[in-house]
């Protein structure tokens, strides 16, 4: 019997956290949801943009009728719930119906705070909440009508301008002495009110409201310094308060928003809140990001997990006005104790402020030029010290050279001549062009349309800044599960359950039992299933060949001449005169040179096809076998030579090395596997940049997860230390399963541990013995049917002819 | 394809194809990528992909397509056009299959290909 579970609140916070338990426990609940407005959940954050005809209501659907159905969903939409009888564990709408609860989620958003005028109730009179108002505001909104936002903050600004794309005659009223005085400075907020003023809209500052005038609609607003202003319509945007009325009505404690503790959990326990009607350490919150992480949170305890807290995160705010840009975080009023560097460029129209305490970065204003502000975010998230680029900090992260090109160049200024993707020869006007000619709005949709960072990705934050810049407010990076692949609407995680679920051992039956939408899958795809059945069921899962990708298939790299190489495992990076001796006549018979890889290993380069059997069945005769290479599998085990000869060896490190290759060779992952042991933290095997590093110190070994050295570089993070060699591989063991388990098809571990966190990561490895253990025995038990050597298979055992021979006609007709 | 009456050279057998795959033919007029579907249509194309020119039989076969190994150009088995937004074309060959053996005609590449390779 699944437990019940209803939502109350149909918006972005609820839909999200839904999503967010789907995927981590898609059975446990019977769901039912509550939703005041007539259809499924939609991107309020882009109400501005229907308002002002940059996008329609279809475009801001994030989850029409259809998902709810398909994923068992109740929902009860146009259906408000109006009260909770908490004794009984029921919900109860305003039309009547019950329905039953286990657990309880509200997420009933904001309301706008009213203002009691005089003439308030008139027709006309709107706030800027839903896409009903919007669509009132539309039937009004004609070139040349009147209208009058009460407000300048951030929602206000929005209004006013979407209305004055629309053709009408704006005027903005403000309260205070400057517009969005909880984001901005003043001379912020100047900057801003001049560009408004130069876009045409009228901004009234220190402008009380006294009353609106009309008979039945409205037609002005009078000000308490007597002015009358005309208004065919009037906006009120003076903000927006916490929705607490049914909680309230049922007992659940509440402040300013319902009082939630780190898990989301409300006084009553069986009763959960997130997003904008809660109220946290005294802290409510209204953008977005937050709430999806509180979304996060509430899905992680309600799954069962409960490992995942709530933490105050930095404030953002951006404001979404066509041309201009605008960013602020943290604190970035200063005070005492707290520095401020600042940079005005009025000309230009850039401003911008850098709050700091103690060396950290703890609040950013920008005006007219925000293209570091993740840069800045990043830094404040992370309270990283900027006390040594203090120099350069206002200037940005391009400033003084972009030592290891990671990150964020000034794009916007780059000519259009720059060249972004360096794989695919693709320049940033290419890709300007592509974006703004055929309508292009993600990265996908850019990748398919100019290749760039379609190939090794490495550029991919820089397409992703161009599309930002080019679009504006309307790009907002997809954080929602993508499906696999176009052949199916499932995502990795929910192909991966049903694997695991179903026991489904073939790639044929994931497609079927999935519905795949096309017969034989797509390159995409198949790879990734027939990774996903081998690493489920290990013992069963048939691997299928054609499914591989081309260099997995052929169990050797092909390189650009159409030819491959050939690299034979060299244990721990270790190698004797024997070996060396039978490279060296593979070599010489075949006239090719023999390259040392940066995985310390000897590869044979220049094979042709058809002689890989033969090369392999050498190597094999003299023991030597393949070293995997080319697959997203274990790839070598770097090492130092360890205590055994160097004077500064703490530990043999060497030894582990050679070790760890033997026990975990053959182990396929969801992308390659890089690992290395040094011996002491003089680091020479460089293990703090793979994907599993040992480290030896005096005491024993540290244990480093999740570094990658490529398109990227990410240093590891330090998952613990260990006394014994033996606690290390049994930490690799359950490293690699966790990550062969959760790691999505072609996703690194630096990549998937960011994705799942790494106390996640450690809370399943290093805080609870029971579970590190069952994962390296179920990584142990699947290794007795991974160690085959392909090779060995090919070259003495003999190759299918189909596998490496071609086809070749005797005797040309042509 | 070529319009004079075609001169069909057996080049194999249809099991000599991997299903869904490719194989490589070599001749002297250059390499052939032969193809064969799930659904055991056969198709030949100049092994050489129009993006760079990478061996298309070693590629992934999936419905009448396959993914060129080197870069992942998209091409139609059919027409040996890259499927959009890539661009490009790989020369088509006429190919039957009769009683399980696979007949090319090798000299119909001259045709319907002006704007193959790069």
């Amino acid at each position: 019997m699944k437990e019940k579970l209803v939502l109350v609140g149909n918006g972005m916070a609820g839909v999200r956290f839904l999503e967010e338990l789907l995927a981590v426990a898609a059975d446990k609940y019977d769901i039912t949801v509550f939703g005041d407005e007539p259809h499924g959940n939609y991107n309020r954050i882009l109400l501005s943009h229907v308002l002002s005809g940059e996008k329609q209501f279809d475009d801001t659907v994030l989850n029409p009728e259809s998902w709810y159905i398909d994923n068992g969903i109740t929902l009860l939409a146009g259906r408000k719930a109006v009260a909770i009888n908490r004794g009984r564990r029921q919900v109860i709408a305003a039309d009547g119906t019950i329905v039953d609860y286990d657990r309880l989620m509200l997420a009933t958003g904001a309301k706008p705070l009213a203002l009691q005028l005089p003439g308030g109730h008139l027709r006309n009179v709107l706030t800027f909440r839903n896409i009903a108002e919007v669509e009132e505001m539309l039937r009004v909104a004609k070139p040349g009508r009147n209208a009058v936002v009460i407000g300048g903050g951030l929602l206000g600004l929005e209004a006013a301008w979407g209305l004055a794309r629309r053709g009408m005659n704006v005027s903005v009223l403000h309260l205070m002495d400057r517009l969005m005085e909880r984001q901005l400075d003043a001379p912020a907020a100047g900057l801003l009110k001049r560009s408004l003023e130069e876009r045409g809209l009228s901004v009234l500052l220190s402008a009380e409201t006294q009353g609106i005038v009309g008979s039945g609609k409205v037609e002005g607003v009078r000000l308490r310094d007597g002015r009358t202003l005309a208004a065919d319509l009037v906006v009120v945007a003076v903000g927006i308060q916490p929705n607490t009325e049914l909680a309230r009505q049922s007992g659940i404690q509440c402040e300013r928003g319902i009082l939630v503790n780190e898990t989301m959990q409300t006084f009553d326990p069986r009763v959960y809140a997130i997003g904008e009607c809660v109220e946290h350490k005294g802290q409510t919150y209204g953008l977005v990001a937050p709430l999806f992480k509180q979304a996060k949170v509430a899905a992680n305890q309600l799954a069962g997990a409960g490992f995942a807290r709530f933490e105050d995160s930095v404030m953002a705010t951006k404001l979404k006005i066509t041309g201009i840009d605008l960013y602020s975080a943290g604190n970035f009023t200063g005070g005492e104790g707290f520095e401020e560097l600042v940079m005005e460029d009025p000309a230009r129209g850039i401003y911008k402020k850098l709050v700091i305490r103690d060396n950290k970065l703890a609040g950013a204003l920008l005006y007219g030029d925000t293209e570091n502000e993740s840069w800045y975010y990043d830094m404040m998230r992370d309270g990283s010290n900027v006390s040594e680029l203090r120099d350069g900090l206002l200037f940005g992260k391009g400033h003084g050279g972009d030592a290891g090109h990671s990150g964020h160049m000034a794009l916007a200024a780059m000519p259009d001549e720059t060249e972004v993707c360096g794989c695919n020869g693709i320049s940033k006007g290419a890709i300007i062009k592509a974006i703004t000619e055929k309508g292009l709005f993600t990265l996908e949709e850019v990748r398919a349309h100019t290749k760039a960072s379609a190939s090794c990705g490495s550029c991919t934050g820089k397409v992703e800044q161009i599309l930002a810049f080019t679009l504006g407010g309307d790009y907002s990076a997809a954080p929602k599960e993508k499906p696999l692949c176009e052949c199916t609407d499932h995502s990795h995680a929910q192909v991966r359950q049903a694997i695991r679920e179903q026991h489904l051992t073939s790639i044929r039956e994931v497609m079927n039992f999935l519905e795949w939408k096309t017969p034989d899958g797509c390159p995409k795809c198949r790879p990734a299933l027939n990774f996903y059945v081998i690493a489920s069921w290990p013992a069963e899962a048939k691997d299928d060949p054609l499914a591989r990708v081309h260099n997995e298939r052929v169990h050797a790299n092909i390189q650009q001449d159409g030819s491959y190489s050939v690299v034979p495992r060299c244990w721990g990076g270790l190698t004797n005169a024997k070996e060396l001796r039978v490279v060296a006549e593979i070599a010489e018979r075949h006239g090719v040179p023999v390259k040392i890889t940066g995985g310390q290993r000897l590869a044979i380069p220049f094979i042709k096809k058809e002689d890989l059997p033969k090369v392999w069945k050498e190597l094999a005769d003299n023991d030597m076998m393949s070293g995997f290479a080319y697959g997203k599998a274990v790839r070598s085990v770097k090492s130092c030579v360890g205590k055994g000869l160097c004077r500064w060896g703490t530990q043999d490190s060497l030894g582990l090395g050679i070790d760890m290759e033997k026990t975990f060779w053959g182990a396929w992952t969801p992308h390659k596997f890089k690992m290395g042991v040094s011996g002491c933290p003089r680091n020479c095997a460089e293990s703090t940049i793979k994907d599993f590093g040992a480290v030896g110190v005096d005491s024993g070994w540290e244990i480093h997860v999740a570094g990658t050295c490529g398109v990227r570089v990410r240093p590891t993070d330090l998952l613990t230390k260990v006394a014994t060699a033996e606690e290390v591989k049994e930490y690799a063991a359950a490293f690699l399963q966790l990550y062969r388990e959760e790691g999505h098809y072609m996703e690194r571990s630096s990549a998937w541990i960011e994705r799942a966190g790494l106390g996640y990561v450690k809370h399943k490895i290093v805080e609870c013995e029971t579970n590190r253990k069952a994962l390296a025995e179920r990584f142990f038990a699947a290794q007795k049917h991974a160690q085959v050597d392909p090779w060995v298979e090919r070259g003495a055992q003999g190759a299918l002819p189909e596998e490496y021979a071609m086809l070749e006609i005797a005797d040309m007709a042509a | 394809m070529n319009t004079s009456t075609p001169t069909w050279t057996d080049v194999g057998h249809l099991d000599d194809l991997p299903k869904p795959g490719g194989r490589k033919l070599r001749t002297a007029a250059g390499d052939i990528a032969l193809f064969r579907t799930s659904d055991d249509e056969v198709f030949a194309l100049a092994d050489k992909c129009p993006h760079r020119g990478g061996p298309l039989s070693q590629g992934m076969v999936y419905g009448r397509r396959v993914q060129c190994c080197m870069h992942g150009y998209n091409i139609d088995l059919a027409s040996g056009v890259a499927v959009a937004p890539d661009a490009g074309q790989a020369t088509p060959y006429a190919v039957k299959v009769a009683d399980g053996r696979i007949y090319v005609d090798l000299a119909s590449a001259t045709a319907g290909c002006a704007c193959a390779g790069i």
